[in-house]
């Protein structure tokens, strides 16, 4: 397994969390002595073995599709941070020239 | 026997109600005014729900006078802050979601109200449920009932302390490596975890949605069983439930453990822990032999693999869940001149650090390069830990060994991450293999440097779908023992 330092400000880009320099510097030591804790399972022989995404048995499930009450639009755009009619208005997304 | 209303057991409670012995009504104002005497000290509520539980309590006395027979008529709730309830606001003790008012009610919550149920606050938690301790909560501190100086265990810290300081008669908590047994060990409650999907998780927000349950804390193992009942069964609205008969527990409390087998596991050397704690716990499995049954020993070869495999699987299940707190469609939004900014600003105000740390090694499990060598490599080591319960319950019918390592420990004790992982060491191979567990008091423990005898949990184990015959062992168990009754809460908690 991999034992390579995590690069912290990379992987909090790719999760959208702007970080502090001292919280990069805390969690970069932090995340790697759990790493070092989770490089244990490179002892376990798994090559055989297949991957579990769930161990109680699952199945697929499917509906009729049929229109059915939801919940309400006015209740739910209540709770956006900012609206626009029926809309989530966000912060402009495309770069102005 | 207890004789202040909100001291007695749910079952008792139920069974008067539905006698018109006792009012749903006087029930719930009761356990309203033990949380306006209890709750600034201890800290278990969020948000008390006083006009609401009133409303609930007319309505079940309604029920009742038609001539409803309700399995939990005026049983008081408190609600892990993680479950949605309409109307109230849902937090999961976050700052990114402090303000959110549910649109809606999880199935388990719906169902324990259906049942009689009068929710009467939503509890504290760690933030997202991730912790041991309630420590992580943004939004405040909750303590151990049985010593204030120490936590309540955690996640479930809120629920757990609502129902041993009495404000609650029975709280609903989730589990996802030992979040309802662990608090219901450090708060001397039963703490059941049942098989993964036998209740739903709808509206419960999404932690790890493989591991992820919901289950009761309660006083006794009956009220356990009562709730169970209650929750459990097939809902179409969550994909991963289980359509399969419910054979209901509470009428298979058993009084004596003679025929079966219990498995003590060969790993879990209880010697580790030190003199005192080993003692309590083999006192408890010599009590299990004295009750008929036969122990055996039993291995999990692969249990010491279990954290690692955990602190994969379920970082990466919440790095993905969690991907949909953003600022655009509910809850917190810090404002920035582009929308990206605005998702870096919004989460980094949003959650807490141990949030932060949970996102950041499960986004780093998952990313490119790395996926195969963390998060599908602790996916087969899910297996093998599946594989080695199958195998011990070739040789026993019910696992027994502790719930945690020690008993509660004081606030910043576990200031190192990895510490605070190590609380869930004896409760996450369960999980990881879906089995329903739970934990029972067992005994008391006064701590080096403690002022006062703190409870122990003792876990119980389960094959998938063997909830009768888990709750009723622990049943026979516990009133056997009695343990719980042994120490009181302190004892200005009891109003009198």
């Amino acid at each position: 397994m991999s034992s390579e330092k995590i690069d912290v400000r990379y992987v909090a880009k790719l999760a959208r969390i702007a970080l502090t320099d001292e919280e990069v510097d805390r969690f970069g030591v932090q995340l790697g002595d759990l790493l070092q804790h989770v490089n244990r399972l490179g002892d376990l022989d798994t090559n055989a073995v297949p991957a579990a995404a769930q161990v109680v048995e699952s199945r697929n499930v499917e509906r009729e599709d049929v229109v059915r009450p939801c919940l309400d639009r006015e209740t739910v755009l209540a709770e956006a941070p900012q609206r626009q009619g029926a809309f989530f208005r966000v912060p402009r997304i495309i770069a102005q020239e | 026997m207890a004789t202040e209303i909100f001291e007695r057991p749910a079952a008792q409670i139920a069974r008067d109600v539905n006698a018109r012995a006792i009012s749903a009504r006087e029930v719930t104002d009761a356990a309203l005014e033990q949380i306006d005497r209890v709750d600034e000290r201890i800290g278990a509520l969020l948000t008390p729900l006083h006009e609401g539980a009133r409303r609930q309590a007319d309505r079940v006395d309604a029920r009742v006078r038609a001539g409803e027979h309700l399995p939990l008529a005026g049983v008081t709730a408190a609600i892990k802050d993680n479950m949605c309830l309409t109307g109230t606001r849902t937090t999961c003790a976050s700052k990114i979601l402090e303000r959110w008012v549910a649109p809606y009610t999880a199935t388990a919550v719906q169902r324990l109200m259906d049942a009689g149920a009068v929710v009467v606050g939503k509890a504290n938690l760690d933030e997202f449920a991730m912790g041991s301790s309630c420590e992580n909560s943004a939004l405040g501190v909750t303590r151990n009932p049985y010593d204030f100086e120490r936590v309540p265990g955690g996640s479930s810290g809120g629920s757990a302390a609502a129902v041993a300081a009495f404000e609650a008669g029975v709280a609903l908590g989730s589990d996802t490596g030992g979040s309802i047994r662990e608090p219901g060990a450090f708060c001397n409650l039963i703490g059941f975890k049942p098989t993964y999907g036998r209740v739903s998780r709808y509206g419960l927000i999404a932690f790890a949605s493989s591991l992820d349950q919901i289950g009761p804390l309660t006083r006794t193992v009956e009220d356990a069983a009562l709730v169970y009942d209650a929750i459990a069964g097939y809902d179409c609205m969550d994909s991963t439930s289980i359509d399969r008969p419910l054979e209901p527990s509470a009428g298979g409390l058993l009084d004596s453990l003679g025929g079966l087998k219990i498995g003590i596991v060969r790993q879990f050397d209880t010697r580790e822990l030190g003199d005192d704690i080993d003692e309590v716990y083999d006192r408890a499995y010599h009590d299990l032999q004295a009750l008929g049954a036969e122990l055996h020993d039993v291995s999990l070869p692969t249990a010491d693999y279990g954290l690692a495999t955990y602190y994969l699987i379920a970082p990466a299940e919440c790095s993905s869940n969690l991907a949909r707190f953003d600022g655009v469609r509910y809850g917190l939004r810090v404002d920035a001149p582009d929308v990206q900014t605005m998702y870096e600003r919004t989460r980094a105000a949003g959650f807490g650090p141990e949030v932060k740390r949970r996102i950041l090694i499960g986004t780093y499990a998952l990313s490119s390069g790395y996926y195969d060598a963390y998060y599908v490599r602790a996916q087969k080591a899910r297996t093998l830990a599946a594989r080695d319960f199958e195998k011990a319950f070739e040789e026993c019918d019910l696992i027994a060994c502790p719930a945690a390592s020690s008993p509660a420990f004081r606030f910043n004790a576990k200031s190192d991450p990895y510490s605070m992982y190590m609380m869930d060491y004896y409760t996450i191979p369960m999980s990881l293999a879906g089995l329903p567990a739970l934990s029972v008091p067992c005994g008391w423990v006064t701590p080096p440097g403690g002022t006062r005898p703190l409870p122990m949990g003792l876990q119980l184990c389960a094959p998938i779908f063997g909830e009768k015959l888990l709750l009723g062992a622990a049943h026979a168990y516990e009133r056997a023992t009695q343990h719980a009754g042994k120490h009181a809460p302190l004892t200005e908690l009891s109003g009198r």
